[in-house]
Protein backbone atom coordinates (compact mmCIF):
# COMPACT_ATOMS: atom_id res chain seq x y z
CA UNK A 1 0.00 0.00 0.00
CA UNK A 2 1.20 3.68 -0.79
CA UNK A 3 0.58 6.83 0.91
CA UNK A 4 1.09 10.52 0.23
CA UNK A 5 2.09 12.92 2.72
CA UNK A 6 1.49 16.19 2.89
CA UNK A 7 3.69 18.87 6.09
CA UNK A 8 2.38 22.23 6.24
CA UNK A 9 2.15 22.91 9.67
CA UNK A 10 4.85 25.57 10.12
CA UNK A 11 7.31 27.00 7.86
CA UNK A 12 8.51 23.81 6.07
CA UNK A 13 6.54 22.75 3.18
CA UNK A 14 6.93 18.56 3.28
CA UNK A 15 5.69 16.20 0.62
CA UNK A 16 6.63 12.45 0.55
CA UNK A 17 5.24 9.05 -1.06
CA UNK A 18 5.61 5.72 1.47
CA UNK A 19 5.16 2.41 0.55
CA UNK A 20 5.02 -0.36 3.36
CA UNK A 21 6.62 -2.95 1.71
CA UNK A 22 9.51 -0.36 -0.62
CA UNK A 23 9.40 1.79 2.30
CA UNK A 24 9.89 5.49 1.18
CA UNK A 25 10.04 6.10 -2.11
CA UNK A 26 10.47 9.99 -2.22
CA UNK A 27 10.62 12.95 0.03
CA UNK A 28 10.36 16.87 -1.18
CA UNK A 29 11.06 19.36 0.82
CA UNK A 30 10.65 23.52 0.79
CA UNK A 31 12.41 25.42 3.53
CA UNK A 32 10.87 28.65 4.49
CA UNK A 33 13.49 30.26 6.56
CA UNK A 34 14.79 32.70 4.56
CA UNK A 35 11.85 34.36 4.20
CA UNK A 36 11.18 34.75 7.96
CA UNK A 37 14.62 35.50 8.68
CA UNK A 38 13.91 39.45 7.65
CA UNK A 39 11.39 39.28 10.46
CA UNK A 40 13.46 37.57 13.56
CA UNK A 41 10.54 34.81 13.42
CA UNK A 42 7.95 32.44 11.81
CA UNK A 43 5.37 35.00 10.14
CA UNK A 44 2.28 32.92 10.07
CA UNK A 45 0.72 35.10 7.44
CA UNK A 46 3.93 34.61 5.35
CA UNK A 47 4.08 31.17 6.30
CA UNK A 48 0.64 30.31 5.10
CA UNK A 49 1.03 32.55 1.56
CA UNK A 50 4.30 30.16 0.72
CA UNK A 51 2.64 26.77 1.73
CA UNK A 52 0.03 28.02 -1.18
CA UNK A 53 2.95 28.77 -3.19
CA UNK A 54 4.75 25.40 -2.54
CA UNK A 55 2.42 22.62 -2.09
CA UNK A 56 1.52 21.43 -5.40
CA UNK A 57 4.55 21.86 -6.95
CA UNK A 58 5.87 19.59 -4.59
CA UNK A 59 3.40 17.00 -4.48
CA UNK A 60 3.77 16.77 -7.90
CA UNK A 61 7.70 16.60 -7.84
CA UNK A 62 7.11 13.45 -5.35
CA UNK A 63 4.78 11.66 -7.16
CA UNK A 64 7.29 11.64 -9.91
CA UNK A 65 9.93 10.78 -8.27
CA UNK A 66 8.15 7.92 -6.79
CA UNK A 67 6.97 6.76 -10.18
CA UNK A 68 3.11 7.03 -8.82
CA UNK A 69 0.21 8.38 -10.22
CA UNK A 70 -3.38 8.68 -8.60
CA UNK A 71 -4.07 4.53 -9.27
CA UNK A 72 -0.83 3.95 -6.82
CA UNK A 73 -1.86 6.03 -4.15
CA UNK A 74 -4.37 3.96 -1.61
CA UNK A 75 -4.87 7.25 0.75
CA UNK A 76 -3.68 10.99 1.50
CA UNK A 77 -2.30 11.69 4.83
CA UNK A 78 -2.00 15.45 6.02
CA UNK A 79 -0.27 17.02 9.11
CA UNK A 80 -3.91 18.07 10.91
CA UNK A 81 -1.93 19.46 14.04
CA UNK A 82 -0.27 21.13 16.52
CA UNK A 83 1.10 23.92 14.48
CA UNK A 84 0.07 27.18 13.33
CA UNK A 85 -3.59 26.83 12.30
CA UNK A 86 -3.52 28.84 9.20
CA UNK A 87 -0.41 27.23 7.29
CA UNK A 88 -2.79 23.79 8.43
CA UNK A 89 -5.24 24.70 6.58
CA UNK A 90 -3.27 25.17 3.65
CA UNK A 91 -2.09 21.31 3.71
CA UNK A 92 -5.50 20.04 4.42
CA UNK A 93 -7.35 21.51 2.28
CA UNK A 94 -5.12 20.22 -0.78
CA UNK A 95 -5.53 17.36 0.45
CA UNK A 96 -9.09 16.70 0.89
CA UNK A 97 -9.58 18.73 -2.30
CA UNK A 98 -7.10 15.81 -4.10
CA UNK A 99 -8.56 12.99 -2.02
CA UNK A 100 -12.72 14.24 -3.21
CA UNK A 101 -10.51 14.37 -6.83
CA UNK A 102 -9.41 10.69 -6.49
CA UNK A 103 -11.84 9.51 -4.65
CA UNK A 104 -9.27 8.20 -1.51
CA UNK A 105 -9.79 8.14 2.15
CA UNK A 106 -7.69 11.08 3.72
CA UNK A 107 -5.62 10.47 7.09
CA UNK A 108 -5.41 13.18 9.77
CA UNK A 109 -1.40 13.17 10.91
CA UNK A 110 -0.37 14.38 14.35
CA UNK A 111 2.61 16.28 13.92
CA UNK A 112 4.63 15.29 17.00
CA UNK A 113 3.52 11.66 16.32
CA UNK A 114 5.21 11.74 13.21
CA UNK A 115 8.28 13.12 15.12
CA UNK A 116 8.35 10.52 17.33
CA UNK A 117 8.17 8.04 14.69
CA UNK A 118 10.66 9.65 12.05
CA UNK A 119 13.11 7.07 13.45
CA UNK A 120 11.29 4.10 11.95
CA UNK A 121 12.23 5.69 8.61
CA UNK A 122 15.92 4.40 9.37
CA UNK A 123 17.29 0.88 9.07
CA UNK A 124 17.68 0.59 12.75
CA UNK A 125 14.31 0.93 14.72
CA UNK A 126 13.75 0.77 18.34
CA UNK A 127 11.51 -2.07 19.46
CA UNK A 128 8.20 -0.66 21.73
CA UNK A 129 8.44 0.24 24.31
CA UNK A 130 10.90 3.12 24.86
CA UNK A 131 10.77 6.71 26.19
CA UNK A 132 10.98 9.62 23.47
CA UNK A 133 12.13 12.74 23.58
CA UNK A 134 11.04 15.13 21.43
CA UNK A 135 12.43 18.35 21.15
CA UNK A 136 12.07 21.73 18.63
CA UNK A 137 11.70 25.13 18.76
CA UNK A 138 7.47 24.12 19.61
CA UNK A 139 7.89 21.44 22.02
CA UNK A 140 9.49 20.05 24.73
CA UNK A 141 8.12 16.42 25.66
CA UNK A 142 9.31 13.10 27.06
CA UNK A 143 7.02 10.77 26.23
CA UNK A 144 6.78 6.65 27.81
CA UNK A 145 5.90 5.11 24.07
CA UNK A 146 4.34 1.70 25.41
CA UNK A 147 3.25 0.57 21.55
CA UNK A 148 2.29 2.19 18.30
CA UNK A 149 -0.18 4.89 19.19
CA UNK A 150 -0.01 4.74 22.89
CA UNK A 151 1.54 7.72 24.20
CA UNK A 152 1.35 8.90 28.36
CA UNK A 153 3.38 12.21 28.53
CA UNK A 154 5.96 12.07 31.51
CA UNK A 155 7.16 15.59 31.08
CA UNK A 156 7.21 18.62 29.03
CA UNK A 157 8.08 22.47 28.93
CA UNK A 158 6.04 24.64 31.40
CA UNK A 159 7.19 28.05 29.43
CA UNK A 160 9.73 28.01 26.37
CA UNK A 161 10.60 24.70 24.37
CA UNK A 162 14.28 24.26 24.47
CA UNK A 163 15.10 24.94 20.75
CA UNK A 164 13.02 28.29 21.42
CA UNK A 165 15.19 29.32 24.13
CA UNK A 166 18.08 28.76 21.72
CA UNK A 167 16.59 30.82 19.57
CA UNK A 168 15.94 33.62 22.00
CA UNK A 169 19.25 33.48 23.39
CA UNK A 170 20.67 33.58 19.85
CA UNK A 171 18.72 36.64 18.98
CA UNK A 172 20.18 38.08 22.54
CA UNK A 173 23.62 37.14 21.04
CA UNK A 174 22.70 38.89 18.01
CA UNK A 175 22.83 36.25 15.58
CA UNK A 176 20.52 35.50 13.08
CA UNK A 177 17.52 33.95 12.49
CA UNK A 178 17.13 30.73 12.93
CA UNK A 179 19.88 31.58 15.90
CA UNK A 180 19.52 28.13 17.43
CA UNK A 181 21.44 26.16 15.16
CA UNK A 182 24.21 29.44 14.59
CA UNK A 183 24.07 29.39 18.67
CA UNK A 184 25.08 25.91 18.66
CA UNK A 185 28.13 26.81 16.71
CA UNK A 186 29.41 29.62 18.54
CA UNK A 187 29.17 27.72 21.06
CA UNK A 188 31.79 24.73 19.71
CA UNK A 189 33.86 27.82 19.94
CA UNK A 190 33.71 28.66 24.07
CA UNK A 191 35.57 27.52 26.53
CA UNK A 192 34.06 24.71 29.63
CA UNK A 193 34.43 26.15 32.85
CA UNK A 194 34.35 30.66 32.54
CA UNK A 195 30.44 30.60 33.09
CA UNK A 196 27.92 27.61 35.15
CA UNK A 197 24.01 28.45 34.12
CA UNK A 198 21.65 26.39 36.53
CA UNK A 199 20.08 23.10 35.58
CA UNK A 200 16.21 24.58 35.83
CA UNK A 201 13.92 21.93 37.70
CA UNK A 202 16.41 19.42 38.16
CA UNK A 203 16.47 20.61 41.92
CA UNK A 204 13.42 18.52 42.66
CA UNK A 205 11.93 15.44 42.27
CA UNK A 206 9.44 15.29 38.66
CA UNK A 207 10.21 15.26 34.70
CA UNK A 208 9.00 19.04 33.68
CA UNK A 209 11.43 21.46 31.97
CA UNK A 210 11.51 24.96 32.25
CA UNK A 211 14.04 27.14 29.53
CA UNK A 212 13.16 30.68 29.76
CA UNK A 213 15.07 31.44 32.88
CA UNK A 214 18.65 29.90 30.94
CA UNK A 215 17.35 32.85 28.25
CA UNK A 216 17.14 35.18 31.07
CA UNK A 217 20.73 34.41 32.67
CA UNK A 218 22.77 34.57 29.36
CA UNK A 219 21.08 38.25 28.57
CA UNK A 220 22.30 38.90 32.36
CA UNK A 221 25.85 37.69 31.98
CA UNK A 222 26.18 39.15 28.59
CA UNK A 223 25.04 42.76 30.44
CA UNK A 224 27.72 41.86 33.06
CA UNK A 225 30.50 41.66 30.57
CA UNK A 226 29.18 44.77 29.01
CA UNK A 227 26.58 44.37 26.62
CA UNK A 228 26.21 42.84 23.07
CA UNK A 229 28.41 45.42 21.38
CA UNK A 230 31.24 45.67 24.22
CA UNK A 231 31.73 41.75 24.14
CA UNK A 232 34.39 40.14 22.39
CA UNK A 233 33.60 37.18 20.32
CA UNK A 234 35.15 34.80 22.65
CA UNK A 235 33.53 35.64 25.54
CA UNK A 236 30.42 35.49 23.17
CA UNK A 237 31.00 31.54 22.25
CA UNK A 238 31.81 31.46 26.01
CA UNK A 239 28.17 32.13 27.40
CA UNK A 240 27.09 30.13 24.43
CA UNK A 241 29.01 27.17 25.37
CA UNK A 242 27.58 27.55 29.44
CA UNK A 243 24.18 27.90 28.14
CA UNK A 244 23.85 24.79 25.35
CA UNK A 245 26.17 23.08 28.52
CA UNK A 246 23.31 24.02 30.25
CA UNK A 247 20.61 22.80 28.22
CA UNK A 248 21.57 19.74 27.18
CA UNK A 249 22.57 18.50 30.88
CA UNK A 250 18.94 19.29 31.81
CA UNK A 251 17.23 17.44 29.21
CA UNK A 252 19.85 14.49 29.81
CA UNK A 253 18.92 14.74 33.74
CA UNK A 254 15.33 14.52 32.94
CA UNK A 255 16.10 11.65 30.66
CA UNK A 256 17.81 9.71 33.31
CA UNK A 257 15.43 9.71 35.36
CA UNK A 258 12.46 8.88 33.33
CA UNK A 259 14.80 5.73 32.05
CA UNK A 260 14.99 5.27 35.69
CA UNK A 261 11.24 5.87 36.40
CA UNK A 262 10.02 3.65 33.34
CA UNK A 263 12.82 0.77 33.75
CA UNK A 264 12.92 0.89 29.97
CA UNK A 265 16.60 1.04 28.18
CA UNK A 266 15.67 2.66 24.91
CA UNK A 267 15.50 6.24 23.72
CA UNK A 268 14.24 8.33 20.89
CA UNK A 269 15.20 11.90 20.06
CA UNK A 270 13.30 13.44 17.57
CA UNK A 271 12.35 16.84 16.27
CA UNK A 272 15.01 20.11 15.29
CA UNK A 273 17.10 20.29 18.52
CA UNK A 274 17.70 16.52 18.26
CA UNK A 275 20.42 17.44 15.09
CA UNK A 276 22.41 19.17 18.30
CA UNK A 277 25.91 17.58 17.82
CA UNK A 278 26.12 17.87 21.75
CA UNK A 279 22.46 16.68 22.90
CA UNK A 280 23.46 13.35 20.60
CA UNK A 281 26.91 13.28 21.82
CA UNK A 282 25.83 13.14 25.33
CA UNK A 283 23.03 10.89 25.04
CA UNK A 284 24.78 8.35 23.29
CA UNK A 285 27.35 8.41 26.40
CA UNK A 286 24.64 8.22 28.95
CA UNK A 287 23.26 5.20 26.68
CA UNK A 288 26.47 3.59 26.91
CA UNK A 289 26.83 3.61 30.73
CA UNK A 290 23.46 2.56 31.16
CA UNK A 291 24.00 -0.54 28.98
CA UNK A 292 20.89 0.99 26.23
CA UNK A 293 20.93 2.54 23.40
CA UNK A 294 19.53 5.83 21.48
CA UNK A 295 17.83 6.54 18.16
CA UNK A 296 17.52 9.44 16.10
CA UNK A 297 16.33 10.15 12.46
CA UNK A 298 18.89 10.69 10.31
CA UNK A 299 19.71 15.07 10.32
CA UNK A 300 17.43 15.68 7.46
CA UNK A 301 14.20 13.95 9.06
CA UNK A 302 14.70 15.87 12.14
CA UNK A 303 13.07 19.33 11.72
CA UNK A 304 9.92 19.29 9.60
CA UNK A 305 9.64 16.97 6.71
CA UNK A 306 6.70 14.86 4.84
CA UNK A 307 8.66 11.81 5.40
CA UNK A 308 7.52 11.44 8.95
CA UNK A 309 4.04 12.10 8.18
CA UNK A 310 3.43 9.52 5.14
CA UNK A 311 5.11 6.96 7.73
CA UNK A 312 2.58 7.81 10.59
CA UNK A 313 0.00 8.27 8.21
CA UNK A 314 0.36 4.84 6.94
CA UNK A 315 0.57 3.25 10.48
CA UNK A 316 -3.11 5.04 10.92
CA UNK A 317 -4.45 4.19 7.79
CA UNK A 318 -3.43 0.61 8.34
CA UNK A 319 -5.21 0.86 11.96
CA UNK A 320 -8.47 2.29 10.33
CA UNK A 321 -8.09 6.16 11.35
CA UNK A 322 -9.70 7.62 8.10
CA UNK A 323 -11.37 10.67 8.48
CA UNK A 324 -13.98 12.98 6.45
CA UNK A 325 -13.70 15.62 9.18
CA UNK A 326 -11.77 18.55 8.05
CA UNK A 327 -11.10 20.48 10.81
CA UNK A 328 -7.53 21.55 11.99
CA UNK A 329 -6.43 21.26 15.67
CA UNK A 330 -3.49 24.07 16.87
CA UNK A 331 -3.39 22.55 19.49
CA UNK A 332 -3.80 19.02 19.99
CA UNK A 333 -2.39 16.59 23.01
CA UNK A 334 -0.35 13.49 21.82
CA UNK A 335 -2.07 11.77 24.51
CA UNK A 336 -5.51 12.12 22.52
CA UNK A 337 -4.75 9.78 19.91
CA UNK A 338 -5.93 6.75 19.95
CA UNK A 339 -4.16 3.54 20.33
CA UNK A 340 -3.39 1.59 17.32
CA UNK B 1 -22.24 21.90 -23.22
CA UNK B 2 -20.25 23.32 -20.61
CA UNK B 3 -20.36 22.59 -17.13
CA UNK B 4 -18.76 24.74 -14.70
CA UNK B 5 -18.23 24.11 -10.60
CA UNK B 6 -17.44 27.83 -8.80
CA UNK B 7 -16.48 27.67 -5.07
CA UNK B 8 -16.06 30.57 -2.61
CA UNK B 9 -15.30 31.03 0.82
CA UNK B 10 -13.66 34.85 0.49
CA UNK B 11 -16.02 36.42 3.18
CA UNK B 12 -18.71 35.06 6.13
CA UNK B 13 -20.38 33.15 3.19
CA UNK B 14 -19.85 29.84 2.07
CA UNK B 15 -21.10 28.43 -1.05
CA UNK B 16 -20.64 26.34 -4.31
CA UNK B 17 -22.35 26.02 -7.72
CA UNK B 18 -22.77 24.21 -10.51
CA UNK B 19 -23.92 25.67 -14.20
CA UNK B 20 -24.51 24.38 -17.29
CA UNK B 21 -25.90 25.15 -20.03
CA UNK B 22 -29.63 25.32 -19.17
CA UNK B 23 -29.60 24.39 -15.33
CA UNK B 24 -28.04 26.12 -11.81
CA UNK B 25 -27.48 24.81 -8.86
CA UNK B 26 -26.34 25.98 -6.05
CA UNK B 27 -25.52 26.16 -2.33
CA UNK B 28 -25.22 29.05 -0.16
CA UNK B 29 -24.59 29.53 3.80
CA UNK B 30 -23.37 32.64 6.08
CA UNK B 31 -21.62 30.36 8.30
CA UNK B 32 -18.09 31.86 9.17
CA UNK B 33 -15.10 29.48 10.96
CA UNK B 34 -17.41 26.27 9.26
CA UNK B 35 -16.05 26.92 5.69
CA UNK B 36 -13.41 24.62 5.89
CA UNK B 37 -15.96 21.74 6.95
CA UNK B 38 -18.54 22.78 4.98
CA UNK B 39 -17.17 23.60 1.58
CA UNK B 40 -16.61 20.03 0.04
CA UNK B 41 -19.82 18.99 1.09
CA UNK B 42 -21.41 21.74 -0.20
CA UNK B 43 -19.58 20.65 -3.55
CA UNK B 44 -21.06 17.35 -3.33
CA UNK B 45 -24.45 18.49 -2.99
CA UNK B 46 -24.26 20.37 -6.04
CA UNK B 47 -22.96 17.68 -8.32
CA UNK B 48 -25.13 15.09 -6.96
CA UNK B 49 -28.37 17.41 -7.74
CA UNK B 50 -27.13 18.71 -10.95
CA UNK B 51 -26.42 14.75 -11.18
CA UNK B 52 -22.98 14.99 -12.42
CA UNK B 53 -19.39 14.04 -10.94
CA UNK B 54 -16.17 16.16 -11.39
CA UNK B 55 -15.22 14.17 -14.47
CA UNK B 56 -18.35 16.08 -15.75
CA UNK B 57 -16.94 19.21 -15.02
CA UNK B 58 -14.89 21.44 -17.54
CA UNK B 59 -13.21 23.95 -15.40
CA UNK B 60 -13.58 25.08 -11.71
CA UNK B 61 -13.97 28.62 -10.73
CA UNK B 62 -13.37 30.07 -7.12
CA UNK B 63 -13.34 33.25 -5.32
CA UNK B 64 -9.94 34.53 -5.59
CA UNK B 65 -10.53 37.07 -3.23
CA UNK B 66 -10.06 40.35 -2.03
CA UNK B 67 -11.59 39.12 1.38
CA UNK B 68 -10.36 36.66 4.82
CA UNK B 69 -6.96 35.62 3.95
CA UNK B 70 -8.01 32.24 5.80
CA UNK B 71 -11.26 32.07 3.83
CA UNK B 72 -9.89 33.24 0.67
CA UNK B 73 -6.95 29.91 1.00
CA UNK B 74 -9.40 27.14 1.81
CA UNK B 75 -11.27 27.61 -0.96
CA UNK B 76 -8.01 27.90 -2.87
CA UNK B 77 -5.95 24.80 -1.44
CA UNK B 78 -9.78 22.90 -2.26
CA UNK B 79 -9.15 24.45 -5.85
CA UNK B 80 -6.08 22.97 -6.19
CA UNK B 81 -6.72 19.37 -4.87
CA UNK B 82 -9.44 19.46 -6.88
CA UNK B 83 -8.03 20.64 -9.96
CA UNK B 84 -4.72 18.84 -9.76
CA UNK B 85 -6.46 15.36 -9.06
CA UNK B 86 -8.96 16.04 -11.93
CA UNK B 87 -6.66 17.58 -14.44
CA UNK B 88 -9.08 20.71 -14.89
CA UNK B 89 -8.49 24.16 -15.90
CA UNK B 90 -9.29 26.74 -12.80
CA UNK B 91 -10.64 30.30 -13.62
CA UNK B 92 -9.86 32.94 -10.97
CA UNK B 93 -12.74 35.30 -10.27
CA UNK B 94 -12.95 38.65 -7.77
CA UNK B 95 -14.78 38.39 -4.55
CA UNK B 96 -15.89 42.32 -5.29
CA UNK B 97 -16.55 41.62 -8.98
CA UNK B 98 -18.85 38.72 -7.77
CA UNK B 99 -21.05 40.53 -6.01
CA UNK B 100 -21.56 43.41 -8.48
CA UNK B 101 -22.77 40.61 -10.26
CA UNK B 102 -24.81 39.19 -7.95
CA UNK B 103 -26.30 42.78 -7.71
CA UNK B 104 -27.24 42.87 -11.89
CA UNK B 105 -28.60 39.10 -11.37
CA UNK B 106 -31.27 39.99 -9.00
CA UNK B 107 -32.17 43.38 -9.50
CA UNK B 108 -30.79 44.50 -13.20
CA UNK B 109 -28.64 47.61 -11.52
CA UNK B 110 -25.91 47.87 -13.77
CA UNK B 111 -23.61 50.03 -11.88
CA UNK B 112 -22.90 48.83 -8.97
CA UNK B 113 -19.85 49.74 -5.96
CA UNK B 114 -18.25 46.88 -3.85
CA UNK B 115 -16.78 47.58 -0.89
CA UNK B 116 -15.93 45.11 1.61
CA UNK B 117 -14.54 45.88 5.56
CA UNK B 118 -11.17 44.77 5.24
CA UNK B 119 -10.44 45.38 8.97
CA UNK B 120 -7.83 48.26 10.42
CA UNK B 121 -10.15 51.04 9.39
CA UNK B 122 -10.03 49.85 5.65
CA UNK B 123 -12.24 48.68 3.09
CA UNK B 124 -11.35 46.76 0.07
CA UNK B 125 -13.28 48.63 -3.25
CA UNK B 126 -14.39 47.87 -6.62
CA UNK B 127 -16.91 49.86 -9.09
CA UNK B 128 -18.11 48.13 -12.06
CA UNK B 129 -20.37 48.39 -14.78
CA UNK B 130 -22.45 45.04 -15.80
CA UNK B 131 -24.36 44.99 -19.39
CA UNK B 132 -25.09 41.10 -19.50
CA UNK B 133 -24.95 37.79 -17.18
CA UNK B 134 -21.22 36.93 -17.36
CA UNK B 135 -19.27 40.32 -17.98
CA UNK B 136 -18.49 42.08 -15.79
CA UNK B 137 -16.40 45.41 -16.53
CA UNK B 138 -14.35 47.42 -14.07
CA UNK B 139 -14.35 51.04 -13.44
CA UNK B 140 -11.39 51.28 -11.59
CA UNK B 141 -8.44 48.84 -10.26
CA UNK B 142 -9.20 47.00 -7.12
CA UNK B 143 -7.37 48.58 -4.26
CA UNK B 144 -7.23 48.51 -0.74
CA UNK B 145 -8.38 51.70 0.90
CA UNK B 146 -9.52 54.38 3.53
CA UNK B 147 -12.78 55.06 3.10
CA UNK B 148 -12.76 58.84 3.08
CA UNK B 149 -11.46 60.39 -0.92
CA UNK B 150 -12.04 56.64 -2.05
CA UNK B 151 -14.98 56.99 -4.60
CA UNK B 152 -15.54 60.20 -4.99
CA UNK B 153 -13.10 60.54 -8.33
CA UNK B 154 -15.75 58.41 -9.74
CA UNK B 155 -18.38 60.09 -12.70
CA UNK B 156 -21.92 60.78 -10.55
CA UNK B 157 -24.14 57.87 -11.51
CA UNK B 158 -26.93 56.19 -10.69
CA UNK B 159 -25.09 53.97 -8.49
CA UNK B 160 -25.57 50.98 -6.51
CA UNK B 161 -24.11 49.64 -3.34
CA UNK B 162 -23.18 46.03 -1.91
CA UNK B 163 -20.97 44.78 0.43
CA UNK B 164 -19.96 44.81 4.66
CA UNK B 165 -18.11 48.36 3.69
CA UNK B 166 -20.98 50.03 3.00
CA UNK B 167 -22.64 49.46 6.51
CA UNK B 168 -19.51 49.91 8.71
CA UNK B 169 -18.55 53.25 6.59
CA UNK B 170 -22.00 54.24 5.35
CA UNK B 171 -21.25 57.76 6.26
CA UNK B 172 -18.08 58.36 4.99
CA UNK B 173 -19.13 56.99 2.25
CA UNK B 174 -22.42 58.22 1.49
CA UNK B 175 -20.58 61.28 1.56
CA UNK B 176 -19.13 60.89 -1.68
CA UNK B 177 -21.89 59.55 -3.88
CA UNK B 178 -25.10 58.64 -3.71
CA UNK B 179 -26.58 55.21 -4.16
CA UNK B 180 -29.09 52.95 -4.02
CA UNK B 181 -28.51 50.39 -1.38
CA UNK B 182 -28.49 46.68 -2.03
CA UNK B 183 -28.89 45.25 1.66
CA UNK B 184 -30.60 42.04 0.17
CA UNK B 185 -26.82 40.31 0.46
CA UNK B 186 -24.09 41.51 1.62
CA UNK B 187 -21.74 38.45 0.15
CA UNK B 188 -20.13 37.24 -2.89
CA UNK B 189 -21.98 33.95 -4.49
CA UNK B 190 -20.79 31.00 -5.96
CA UNK B 191 -23.24 31.79 -9.09
CA UNK B 192 -22.24 34.83 -9.78
CA UNK B 193 -18.86 33.06 -9.89
CA UNK B 194 -19.64 30.68 -11.92
CA UNK B 195 -21.16 33.41 -14.51
CA UNK B 196 -18.67 35.33 -14.79
CA UNK B 197 -16.25 32.21 -14.70
CA UNK B 198 -18.00 30.35 -18.16
CA UNK B 199 -17.26 33.97 -19.49
CA UNK B 200 -13.94 34.22 -18.86
CA UNK B 201 -13.27 30.52 -19.66
CA UNK B 202 -14.35 31.45 -23.32
CA UNK B 203 -12.13 34.07 -23.97
CA UNK B 204 -9.44 32.03 -22.37
CA UNK B 205 -8.92 33.45 -19.39
CA UNK B 206 -8.03 30.31 -17.24
CA UNK B 207 -5.05 29.02 -15.54
CA UNK B 208 -4.02 25.67 -13.63
CA UNK B 209 -3.84 24.51 -10.42
CA UNK B 210 -0.12 24.95 -9.13
CA UNK B 211 -1.13 28.35 -10.62
CA UNK B 212 -3.99 28.97 -8.63
CA UNK B 213 -3.65 32.02 -6.02
CA UNK B 214 -5.55 34.05 -4.07
CA UNK B 215 -5.68 37.82 -4.48
CA UNK B 216 -4.90 39.57 -1.33
CA UNK B 217 -4.51 42.98 -2.45
CA UNK B 218 -2.92 43.92 1.21
CA UNK B 219 0.65 42.80 1.36
CA UNK B 220 2.79 44.38 3.73
CA UNK B 221 1.15 45.53 6.87
CA UNK B 222 0.34 43.57 9.19
CA UNK B 223 4.17 42.57 9.83
CA UNK B 224 7.46 44.23 10.60
CA UNK B 225 10.53 43.46 9.02
CA UNK B 226 13.71 43.73 11.90
CA UNK B 227 15.59 46.69 11.92
CA UNK B 228 17.54 47.36 8.99
CA UNK B 229 16.34 44.61 6.95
Amino acid sequence: MRILGIETSCDETGIAVYDDELGLLSHQLYSQVKLHADYGGVVPELASRDHVRKTLPLIDAALEESGSTKNDIDAIAYTAGPGLVGALLVGSTIARGLAFAWQKPVVPVHHMEGHLLAPMLEEEQPEYPFIALLVSGGHTLLVEVKQLGDYTILGESIDDAVGEAFDKTAKIMGLEYPGGPRLAKLAELGEKGVYRFPRPMTDRPGLDFSFSGLKTFAANTLRAEGGMDNTNEQTKANIAFAFQEAAVDTLLIKCKRALKQTGLKRIVIAGGVSANVHLRAALGDLMKKLGGQVYYPRTEFCTDNGAMIAYAGMQRFKAGHVSNDAVVKPRWPITELLAM
Amino acid sequence: MSVILALDTSTEACSAAIITDNAEFSEYEVCPREHNQKLLAMVEKVLADAQLTLDDVDAIAYGSGPGSFTGVRITTGIVQGLAYGAQLPVIGVGSLAAMAHGVFRRTGANHIISAIDARMAEIYLGAYHITELGKVNPLMDEVVTQPHDSINHLPKDNWTSIGTGWQTYKTELLAQQAVNQDSVEFFPHALDIALIGKQQWAEGDFTSAELTTPTYLRNEVTWKKMPGK
